[in-house]
């Protein structure tokens, strides 16, 4: 039985602030097909091509016929736990400060035996679901689930470490104004967020759904213009302490690529919305975050970012506009890595055209901004790096993974 | 004029005999600038960049970079910013003649209808009201028009609804009239524009810019202070950046007010 987590209390200024330490990193080349899996949410084993044999842990070569032939494939996800162990005194940093830790080996319907972290509602002998997560390093780990859902599942300690659930936690959505800020700002609030601070840039302009989002409770309107460094920094000076997930739910979507376009204003328009507005909010924002990783139940945990999937494909319809969110997508690369060390995961929502109105003419299938809301919050309590929502950014992530060359010549017919 | 009655001035202004009055808003990022539907291009808003700050980049100093359009915070519009400007000589903010830079203003206080109506138009018979108490509207003054609409907050200040903005100004006959008929140098408002929000449904549409540039006179808008001056006897004091071919820039507007 799961005890529920307690909303926490305000903190005891006399104490220090636990700093974050990380589980051991180092891993294998190879063992990066798990790390894939683990970003996506999937759960892939290496398989022999040669004697079709499931292997465990990742190598380079199959344990039961030597052939090299090894590829990473969704796997069977059910396996019954074989034996457990608890840790109480660890020798690593990260394990001995949340011990007692429980760790068991799970025997695979599929055929190997891997070595898990325990959800505290498996038992031994019993059948368990295994699923790939990342941990405070951004290590893929195996977990085990329960079969069945169990009461407060979600509020298990060791599960709490491998995601950022919204629950009891502060979050800021960068920009109000838009369908999809609108949205996640309720959904993350439906998830149990403490609060929700939500940026309206200009406020002297009014906007749709203003009333709605000021009616809501636990939601907090905030003076924030990305693009605008002071306007960034003058917040994280007020909230930069109290922010645990940040989702920039910024939108600059203008249609056009480079030869029909008259001057380069839009062009800086999108790179000061999508480049240097993320700068801002990660210099105002990162450290901080980085800093609280382990703060306890609601330490700082996650950073999403909302991205167009042509951020890795260029569709030429939306060419600069493409470009930019190219630029925010290596950003995030670099964001990930920088913030490692405080176990603050950073994830990447891609979508397709969106149904709003500067996708207007582009025909269906477009997203929903809800989609994209669900997608947010799904990818916080699972604990996902790389997320895909609709159809339109699926098909673009099975193309680029089969021919990169072709998605450029299709998306630019 | 000799040059010691410049002297007097001088030394007026030192002790306060004449007064000066700031009509200038601060150039911040929070200052509403003007919207046009998002398919044109925009202003770029105002934007302060810290280079250094007595710290890494900068020991010892203090500096900032700057961006923003021509027509933020408290600005000037010259004559080429219009189409109908645009074949003038010297109609930019660097050819402009620096001696209209300071002339005298006539001040129309409107601040009584323009707080009954947001979408209040200054026209001519009310014009020709304030010409009975004050005297005839010299040539080559300023006309500004009070309304008090830099008093209020910012968002009731742009007063943007789904129509559109709604802010007082001059209507379509007022402006030709005062180009024409009273010769001003130009015409100043404290909302933003000089023309009213709702001055795209006038014919000619943005009459104030239609007609002022057109005929080689000047814009200031968004100013404030327009409550500390006289209805007449004010001197403006209005010198742009000089901006190689520029259309208008922000600005500091100075009056020169008489002692009391």
């Amino acid at each position: 039985m799961i005890e529920p987590i307690a909303k926490p209390r305000r903190k005891n200024p006399l104490l220090r602030t636990r700093l974050p330490t990380s589980p051991p990193a180092p891993r294998s080349r190879a063992s990066h097909g798990f790390t894939r899996a683990a970003a996506e949410g999937r759960f892939m084993l290496q398989r022999c091509g040669a004697c079709n044999a499931f292997c465990y842990p990742a190598r380079d070569a199959c344990p039961a016929c030597l052939s090299a032939d090894l590829v990473f494939v969704d796997a069977p996800r059910r396996g019954m736990l074989l034996s457990e162990t608890t840790l109480h005194v660890p020798a690593d940093v990260h394990f001995r400060e949340r011990a007692p830790w429980r760790v068991g080996l799970v025997a695979m319907e599929c055929g190997p035996t891997l070595l898990a972290h325990l959800h505290a509602d498996c038992a031994e002998g019993q059948p368990v679901v295994m699923s790939l997560q990342l941990d405070k390093s951004g290590q893929a780990v195996a977990f085990a689930h329960p079969e069945r859902e169990t009461p407060d599942m979600a509020d298990d300690r060791q599960w709490r470490e491998m995601t950022a659930d919204p629950k009891f936690r502060r979050v800021l959505v960068t920009n109000g104004r838009s369908a999809v800020g609108q949205e996640a700002v309720a959904a993350l609030k439906a998830a149990g967020a403490s609060t929700v601070f939500v940026g309206i840039a200009e406020p002297w302009k009014p906007f749709r759904g203003e009333d709605g989002l000021r009616a809501l409770d636990g939601v907090q309107i905030v003076p924030l213009d990305i693009g605008d460094e002071k306007s960034v920094t003058d917040l994280a000076a007020d909230i930069g302490g109290k922010v645990d997930i940040l989702v920039n739910t910024t939108e600059h979507v203008r249609a056009g690529g480079l030869l029909d376009r008259h001057g380069t204003s839009i062009l800086r328009d999108e790179i000061d919305q999508s480049y240097l507005g993320f700068v801002h909010l990660a210099q105002a924002f990162g450290p901080a975050m980085r800093m609280r990783g382990a703060d306890g139940v609601n330490s700082a945990a996650a950073w999403v970012n909302i991205l167009s999937v042509y951020a890795l494909a260029n569709w030429p319809v939306f060419g600069a506009y493409s470009a930019s969110q190219a630029a925010a997508l290596s950003l995030s690369h670099s964001l990930r890595a920088e913030l490692r060390p405080g176990g603050v995961k950073v994830a990447n929502v891609f979508t397709g055209p969106l149904d709003i109105e500067w996708f207007q003419t582009v025909p269906p299938p477009k997203v929903a901004p809800r989609a994209v809301a669900s997608a947010i919050v799904s990818a916080l309590k699972r604990g996902l790096e790389d997320v895909f929502v609709g159809d339109v950014a699926e098909e673009i992530r099975q193309r680029l993974a089969v021919n990169p060359k072709a998605v450029e010549r299709e998306l630019g017919r | 004029m000799d040059s010691n009655s410049l002297m007097q001035f001088a030394g007026a202004v030192a002790s306060g005999a004449v007064r000066v009055v700031d009509l200038t808003f601060t150039l911040s990022p929070d200052f509403p600038v003007i919207v046009l539907p998002p398919e044109f291009g925009q202003a770029a808003p105002v934007r302060i960049q810290k280079i250094s700050q007595y710290d890494a980049a900068g020991p010892a100093w203090y500096w900032n970079n700057l961006t923003f359009g021509e027509h933020t915070g408290t600005h000037f519009d010259a004559p080429i910013h219009w189409f109908t400007g645009k074949d003038l000589p010297d109609n930019s903010v660097d050819t402009l003649p620096v001696r209209d830079m300071i002339a005298p203003a006539c001040v129309i206080d409107c601040s009584a209808e323009a707080a009954k109506d947001a979408d209040f138009l200054l026209s001519i018979p009310i014009v020709e009201a304030w010409e009975k108490r004050h005297g005839k509207i010299p040539p080559r003054h300023w006309v500004l028009l009070r309304t008090d609409w830099s008093k209020k907050g910012w968002r009731d200040y742009a007063n943007l609804k789904d129509d559109g903005a709604h802010t007082p100004g001059p209507d379509a006959a007022v402006m030709r009239w005062l180009v024409e008929e009273r010769n001003v140098i130009g015409f100043g408002t404290e909302t933003i524009g000089t023309d009213a929000g709702q001055a795209g449904h006038l014919d000619p549409p943005y009459p104030a810019h239609h007609f002022l540039h057109g005929g080689g006179r000047y814009g200031l808008q968004c100013m404030c202070n327009l409550d500390q001056l006289p209805p007449t006897g004010a001197v403006i004091f209005a010198a742009p950046l000089k901006i190689q071919n520029g259309s208008g820039s922000p600005l500091r507007v100075l009056a020169l007010v008489a002692g009391s």
